[in-house]
């Protein structure tokens, strides 16, 4: 089969690769007929994220139909199906307390070590993204094995198209969750750094959970025109003075929640920034964490920090003055996708949620690497991309 | 391919080759004298296997597992289940004799493997297991497993010690970790496929083909050892 595999820092390619089969009883092999890639995936783009090996084939974002199955699948052959990129057993302590994603039994043992050593327990499971969390082959492929397809994958009914439902893989969600992180109050203000897609998503959510003003932060005019569409107030960081202007808008008492939907790969040149732009080029495993800092200088004395941006390592000169001053409750983490998808499928049939005006570009797989490119260094413009495996390339 | 996926046991060399004798520790591994009385942490609640001083080689694992005790006891100590559980482990099988006697075939360099019988030395219903080489073994080996209820609903704690003493001492200890086949590090992976095993049936592999998991690579590495 064809997929998108990682050569090295900048060097992506479709390469021709053995197909999957069914490894495990529980598994499922899908071919998918879209996948995307995530702003997250950019984190290995730029090698800030270890433990990738030349040829892992990445994508976390996709779907697809059910080709074959093994004897513990639940699904059947022609279902179309969404697959969440958190790979979960549903067995075990943190999936039946529905956090899916630490499952305890989806990183294969020996892999496990690694994220054990940097976060002092095993992180799960999660598909083409680095040996950290098991080395799973991606969705950017014509076909993936699904480990636990009795657990995680959505079946969608026909009449919802692919874009519709694609996103409930990892961005949805995790804009939900990042929501319900933030603990949204009807009274208050929230104001979320990065309109990407999963920043859009977060603003969307916190919108429909009753939040009276939602204030998102970018630099990207396009971006911030998406966010005003759907009903945020925008600051534009590199024209305005954030912490002043948050003040002013929340009426000086700084805001109730902040949503940091940026994470380890903050864009600007305050000197906290720049540092630790340097520290990663030099290699030293640095997260540049600006924003998050910007974020709990923002938010009011006994407010919320909620963290759906991904970070990897550490970070230096964190503000934890504020942290315990100001009394902040801060709850973060990795999706926890499977415990979110009825609920959300059921608001997009029902045109609670639109989930497609943030898609700029749809590819044929085997220009990926162009898509990753421009995702990479056209952001303003190139807010989501799709690659369609089934889609023949241009010529 | 993903390469590296699932390291092939083939291509390690022979530092590895030793690190692989010595992940036969895993299953418990010589030693004789315990020593973990001289554990410097006799002050605390923590297992002596934590202590920062002292402790000798005695190396300890706990994994909670949602199954019950009787569940976990009655799997592990039907030996031969615990094949797939362990890397390093080829078969297990009873053997004549008194005292639960059961010989165990580890994989050893070069492709051989070796023999090591044992016998239970304590043993009490959905509580302990213990055992040890018997005289006379080439191999001598000691290990306990216990279980205790986790609280609430968690199901069990299962507590794995091993005492060893690697060959050629500290020097040894070094090798084997960089192999990775060092015997604190293999009894935590193996109890890791033990609480796979049990609460999901299967034990995970991001393999994408069948002959690309860990298990298939180790036995078509022992195959072309033994046909070279």
């Amino acid at each position: 089969m064809r997929a998108l595999t990682w050569h090295g820092t900048h060097d992506v390619r479709v390469d021709t690769v053995d197909d999957p089969e069914i490894v495990n009883p529980r598994d499922a092999i899908i071919k998918v007929t879209s996948t995307a890639i995530c702003g997250s995936d950019l984190h290995l783009y730029d090698g800030v994220i270890p433990s990738l090996q030349p040829g892992d084939i990445l994508g976390h974002e996709f779907m697809g139909e059910v080709v074959e199955t093994g004897s513990g699948s639940t699904l059947k052959k022609g279902q179309r199906v969404v697959i969440p990129f958190t790979i979960s057993c549903g067995g075990c302590f943190h999936c039946k307390v529905q956090q899916y994603s630490a499952c305890e039994n989806s990183n294969p043992a020996e892999k496990q070590d690694m994220s054990a050593a940097l976060y002092g327990q095993p992180m799960a499971g999660l598909f083409g993204y680095s040996h950290l969390t098991g080395g799973y082959s991606g969705g950017q492929a014509e076909y993936v094995r699904v480990p636990f397809s009795d657990v995680g994958p959505v079946v969608i009914p026909d009449h919802l198209e692919d874009e519709k439902v694609l996103f409930l893989s990892d961005i949805l969600p995790t804009g939900w969750m990042a929501a319900e992180n933030a603990d949204i109050q009807p009274d208050d203000t929230v104001a979320v750094w990065g309109c990407g897609p999963v920043g859009l998503f977060a603003i969307q959510s916190a919108i429909l959970m009753g939040a009276s003003k939602v204030i998102a932060i970018d630099h990207y005019p396009h971006r911030l025109e998406l966010a005003k569409q759907l009903g945020a107030e925008v600051i534009n960081f590199r024209e305005t003075h954030v912490q002043d202007a948050l003040m002013e808008m929340s009426g000086g008492i700084g805001v109730d929640a902040v949503i940091d939907a940026v994470g380890m790969e903050a864009h600007g040149f305050a000197f906290d920034n720049m540092l630790e732009v340097v520290k990663q080029k030099v290699g030293i495993g640095a997260d540049r964490a600006h924003a998050l800092r910007m974020a709990l200088m923002a938010v009011r004395f006994g407010g919320k920090v909620s963290i759906p941006g991904v970070y990897g390592g550490m970070t230096d000169k964190f503000p934890t003055g504020a942290l315990m001053e100001k009394g902040l409750q801060v709850r973060s983490g990795q999706t926890h996708v499977q415990k979110y998808t009825a609920k959300l499928l059921e608001m997009i049939e029902g045109g609670k949620i639109d989930t497609t005006f943030m898609i700029s570009h749809r590819l044929p797989l085997e220009e990926a690497p162009h898509g990753y490119k421009n995702f990479k260094e056209e952001q303003n413009t190139w807010t989501k991309v799709i690659l369609k495996p089934g889609m023949a390339a241009s010529a | 391919m993903v390469a590296g996926q699932d390291e092939g046991v083939a291509t390690l060399g022979k530092a590895a080759a030793l690190g692989l004798a010595l992940g036969a520790a895993a299953i418990g591994f010589m030693a004789t004298r315990r020593s973990s009385d001289d554990a410097g942490n006799d002050g605390d609640d923590a297992p002596d296997y934590a202590a920062r001083r002292g402790g000798g080689d005695v190396t300890g694992r706990t994994v909670t597992i949602r199954k019950d005790r009787q569940e976990l006891y009655s799997f592990w100590r039907d030996f031969a289940n615990l094949v797939p559980i362990m890397e390093n482990v080829t078969a297990i099988r009873p053997a004549g004799g008194g005292n639960d006697r059961s010989v165990w075939t580890i994989r050893a360099p070069g492709g051989r493997t070796v023999d090591v019988e044992t016998e239970v030395t304590e043993d009490r219903a959905g509580e302990v297991i213990a055992w040890q080489s018997v005289e006379g073994s080439t191999i001598r080996t000691e290990g306990r497993v216990s279980f205790a209820d986790a609280p609430g609903d968690r199901g069990t704690r299962v507590t794995l010690v091993i005492d060893y003493a690697p060959p050629l001492g500290e020097l040894g200890r070094a090798i084997a970790k960089l192999a990775r086949r060092e015997p604190a590090v293999q009894a935590r992976h193996d109890l890791k496929r033990l609480k796979m095993h049990m609460e999901t049936g299967e034990i995970a592999t991001s393999a994408r083909r069948r002959d690309q998991t860990r298990a298939a690579q180790m036995d078509d590495a022992a195959a072309k050892k033994e046909t070279a």
